[in-house]
């Protein structure tokens, strides 16, 4: 080959470059190792994190069961090897499935039309922001300060670039939903998005009719935004929101330590060509059989470069994929069998802390220390093997003496008795 | 020869199979009391069924998912030439590790002490990156090669903001990935496009001349996207600075690079890598990515929160970040990419990395030796990783990039990246990567030749193509034109 190619040596490719920026000495890394030595280097790493610990951490990264399947499909290597599906005829693998999922993510949420995901839940919201002024020729946005405190951190990094203003309206001190008073004293007809998130970072579920009631009164729209995707299979859908914007981590996406997850954008059809991300779409091969392809084009940056309507490119198909599978093996009455599992988990845990707030919740809720400190009380949880809830102080300096607690179908009832002993 | 005809089954789609009540999946019993969800929730508050959903048996779902995965082209099926996208081998092993359950099931909010591993992963990868790229520091936060950009220019703006002035304008050379542009736009910039010169690079006279107080960066690709390593790069970074300007690198085309030059080195202060191209972590039909930005010591105060910082002997995560930018990602980043990625890393070490390299490079050339008698080449400058032909020759008969590419999948291979870059006329993308043999090589090859052949003695053929696939060429047009974004009963859909 080297000879083919008209040189002496491979190294002779590079003689082009010039002197200044060649490196002269080998990279000052360890040598290349086998395989048994990385996945030994690996083992313990993983030794060194929590293994083997109960835990009640929720807060928008949630510990679900991963049927056996879904591995079993994502390891398949015409899946895991395969890139973004631009040669319909050779993909229509990768194209049906995300056809399914955006029918899936469409039956779950109520809406009409859903994109093929974003990177995850948290920078679905800005896009979401900027879809809704694109939408509305607006550009305030009003977020709930009950949003995911992280996920308004993005949109604050998005929103100051885009000259997009940003103001928060509060929780109402009782039930812990959104204060609709507040939203009232601050919408006005310069506001594009008023963004809710349900069940709420405090786990309280949101009245979304109200709340879309009072965007659409000032001709903003409400951005819908869930965390906990396992609560659509028991909890109405957002049909009146305008735009979903979600994370899919629950459907079988491990937490590992915060990503790769999903989040999808979804939304009603009018409002199709202002979204971002690709979309996939049924038509037919030359033959006249049904096929797939990618469709809407023109809404992306590979055709529009910078009018386009968002600059993402690579997203998350792959754990799509996992969700979409996880999606089929629970089904319809298993989602919600599933999510019922984790109403009566969290509701057994709620009934012997007494919930902070009165709001209705589905399997996370806030609950004061009573006089310990949350600190206090998970060091006491870790010698035993459990990691208890996540402290609020962080984000909410009011709500200093509550933590915030998750059950799933993976939490025993032995551990939750063993955490409320803690409490004492 | 590559092909020969085998069986593909049809499949429905998942709503149209299955039976009312069936299900896959089996939940453990209950341990504690049943709640109704009506009278704790409100009836309110609680959907009736999902209508649509599927209800197929365990059986139904595996059989649905495989036969569907036969119908998708993969690089472990063979050479995916697609130009920058950097389509190589993606080693099981990185599988494995990245399912271990400490680190699959780390919680992001699980204590410090009990995720030191995890830390320590991160730190490690931020540290071979950081050797790598010869830059100063880096964060793993972006989840992708586009977000990572964004970040890259959000960086710059904070350093400009806090010199007094975020100035108005990014360049783009015309050669480069449409994700520039559109980033630089969702970072509040305006775009504005400088010309290649003959040679493919950034023409320093036309930079020179454009550069004033209102542009803040240039964003360039090196290699470009003609696979050309910029050997101006001195004299372009020089430019930059004087005028106070910052020079963005997009790291799409590293591949071509480590081990070999490292961008801190030749006057770069802010690129990203692509984890999904350069470090060999799964495509996966279109993500997860991974898109660290890497960057000179001027930029580092402004990352997004949390950094590490290493304590006495433990990693803990620092918060205290007054001028990041922000954040632009919940959480720390792709982190099971980010573990595919190191090991990566560790398999090769400093010499197989730059092996790799060199590969990639000798790969490239070599499929340019033997195709320029059959393809036109429209810049003969050196080549690194990739190679871009054009249609020129090919189009006079009629047939044109995008028809040479169908063809190319019934010789058994995917196509190279079509009609891309946009400086080139009917591009034809060629990235073959280290991970190919000279027996896979030369198939291509034979194959583009047996094409180039065909284009003379039957065009209508090629235009025609792909013959062999189980769905023959797919209706775009009308998929954009009618848009149907989901399946719906047969019942609405006749109502439409």
């Amino acid at each position: 080959m080297v000879e083919a190619c008209g040189v002496e040596s491979a190294e002779q490719l590079f003689s082009h470059l010039p002197d200044g920026v060649r490196l002269k000495r080998p990279l000052n890394l360890a040598p290349g190792v086998s395989e048994y030595d990385i996945v030994d280097y690996f083992r313990a790493r993983a030794a060194e994190c929590a293994n083997g610990y109960a835990s009640f951490l929720g807060a928008g990264v949630y510990a679900h069961y991963r049927p056996v399947l879904v591995d079993t499909v994502v390891s398949r290597g015409e899946f895991l090897t395969s890139y973004t599906p631009y040669q319909a005829e050779i993909s229509q693998g990768t194209l049906v499935t995300i056809f399914e999922f955006q029918t899936m993510i469409c039956q779950l949420t109520g809406m009409e039309v859903a994109n093929a995901s974003m990177y995850d839940g948290s920078t679905a919201v800005p896009e979401a922001a900027m879809m809704a002024a694109r939408i509305t020729g607006r550009d305030g946005v009003l977020v709930a300060r009950s949003v995911h405190p992280e996920y308004r951190e993005v949109l604050l990094t998005y929103a100051r670039n885009q000259g997009m203003p940003v103001q928060e309206f509060g929780y109402n001190n009782d039930s812990g939903a959104a204060e609709l008073a507040d939203l009232e004293s601050k919408i006005t007809d310069a506001t594009a998005a008023v963004i809710v998130q349900s069940p709420n970072f405090f786990g309280v579920i949101e009245n979304v009719k109200k709340l879309a009631e009072i965007a659409h009164r000032h001709g903003a729209l409400l951005v819908f935004i869930f965390t906990e995707a396992v609560s659509l299979g028991l909890l109405e859908p957002p049909a009146e929101a305008d735009i979903v914007a979600g994370e899919l981590q629950s459907f079988a996406i491990s937490p590992s330590f915060g990503g790769p997850f999903a989040g999808i954008i979804a939304t009603k059809e009018k409002f199709m060509r202002q979204m971002p991300g690709r979309l996939v779409g049924e038509t037919v091969d030359s033959r006249g059989n049904r096929a797939f392809c990618l469709t809407l084009a023109t809404r992306e940056q590979h055709i529009r470069r910078e009018k386009a309507t968002s600059n993402i490119c690579t997203n998350q198909a792959l754990i799509a994929l996992m969700a979409t599978v996880f999606m089929t093996v629970y089904g319809k009455r298993g989602l919600r069998e599933l999510a019922e599992q984790n109403l009566a988990k969290a509701h057994y845990l709620g009934a012997k802390l007494k919930p902070r707030f009165t709001g209705a919740y589905f399997n996370e809720f806030v609950a004061a220390t009573n006089g310990k400190t949350p600190d206090a009380i998970n060091q006491s949880l870790l010698k035993k093997k459990i990691i208890g809830g996540v402290p609020l102080s962080r984000w909410y300096p009011e709500l200093e003496n509550s933590m915030l607690l998750c059950v799933t179908e993976m939490n025993k009832r032995e551990h939750m008795d063993q955490l409320v002993e803690a409490w004492q | 020869m590559k092909v020969r005809s085998h069986i593909t089954q049809n499949e429905a789609l998942l709503f149209e199979m299955g039976s009312p009540g069936k299900i896959g999946y089996q939940l453990p019993s209950l341990d504690v009391p049943a709640v109704d969800a009506a009278a704790t929730l409100g009836q309110e508050n609680v959907r009736a069924e999902i209508e649509g959903f599927p209800e197929v048996s365990e059986v139904e779902a595996i059989r649905h998912f495989t036969r569907l995965s036969t119908w998708n082209y993969a690089i472990d099926l063979g050479l995916y030439p697609l130009g920058s996208c950097t389509m190589k081998y993606n080693p099981r092993v990185n599988e494995l590790v990245a399912r271990l359950d400490g680190l699959a099931w780390a919680h992001p909010y699980q204590p410090e002490a009990l995720a030191q591993g995890a830390m320590e992963v991160m730190a490690r990868l931020e540290a071979a990156l950081a050797e790598i790229t010869g830059m100063d520091a880096v964060t793993l936060q972006p989840a992708a090669g586009a977000h990572g950009e964004l970040t890259g220019i959000l960086l710059i703006r904070a350093l400009l903001e806090k010199r007094g002035n975020p100035r108005k304008k990014i360049l783009i050379p015309d050669s480069a990935h449409g994700t520039n542009p559109a980033t630089a736009a969702i970072a509040g910039y305006a775009v504005e496009n400088i010309h290649s010169n003959a040679r493919g690079m950034v023409d320093l006279a036309e930079l020179e001349r454009v550069v004033d107080k209102d542009v803040a960066a240039l964003m360039m690709t090196n290699p470009n996207t003609l696979g050309v390593f910029d050997d101006n790069m001195a004299g372009v970074a020089e430019i930059m600075h004087k005028k106070g300007a910052l020079v963005y690198m997009d790291g799409a085309n590293m591949n071509a690079l480590v081990g070999i030059t490292r961008p801190g080195d030749f006057g770069v202060d802010v690129m990203h890598l692509n984890l999904h191209k350069t470090f060999s972590t799964p495509h996966g039909g279109g993500g997860p990515g991974g898109g660290p930005v890497a960057v000179k010591k001027i930029l580092e105060p402004f990352l997004p929160a949390p950094r590490m910082k290493r304590l006495r002997n433990r990693w803990a995560f620092d918060y205290k970040r007054p001028r990041a930018i922000g954040k632009v990602r919940a959480y720390y980043g792709n982190f099971g990419v980010i573990v595919r990625a190191l090991a990566y890393i560790l398999a090769h070490g400093g010499d197989g990395l730059r092996n790799a390299t060199v590969d990639a490079v000798l790969n490239a050339n070599y499929i340019r030796r033997k195709l320029e008698p059959f393809y036109d080449l429209p810049y003969t400058a050196p080549n690194m990783h990739e190679v871009v032909f054009s249609d020129d020759r090919q189009a006079k008969l009629g047939v044109r990039t995008g028809d040479i590419a169908k063809r190319l999948i019934d010789y058994g291979f995917h196509p190279y990246t079509v009609s891309f870059p946009l400086i080139v006329h009917g591009a034809l993308m060629i990235e073959p990567t280290e991970t190919e043999s000279k027996l896979e090589l030369d198939l291509f090859i034979e194959a583009m030749t047996a094409i180039a052949k065909e284009v003379e003695t039957d065009p209508q053929l090629v235009r025609s193509a792909p013959h062999s696939t189980r769905t023959s060429k797919v209706d775009e047009v009308g998929a954009a034109r009618r848009p149907i974004l989901r399946w719906k009963p047969r019942e609405i859909q006749a109502a439409h």
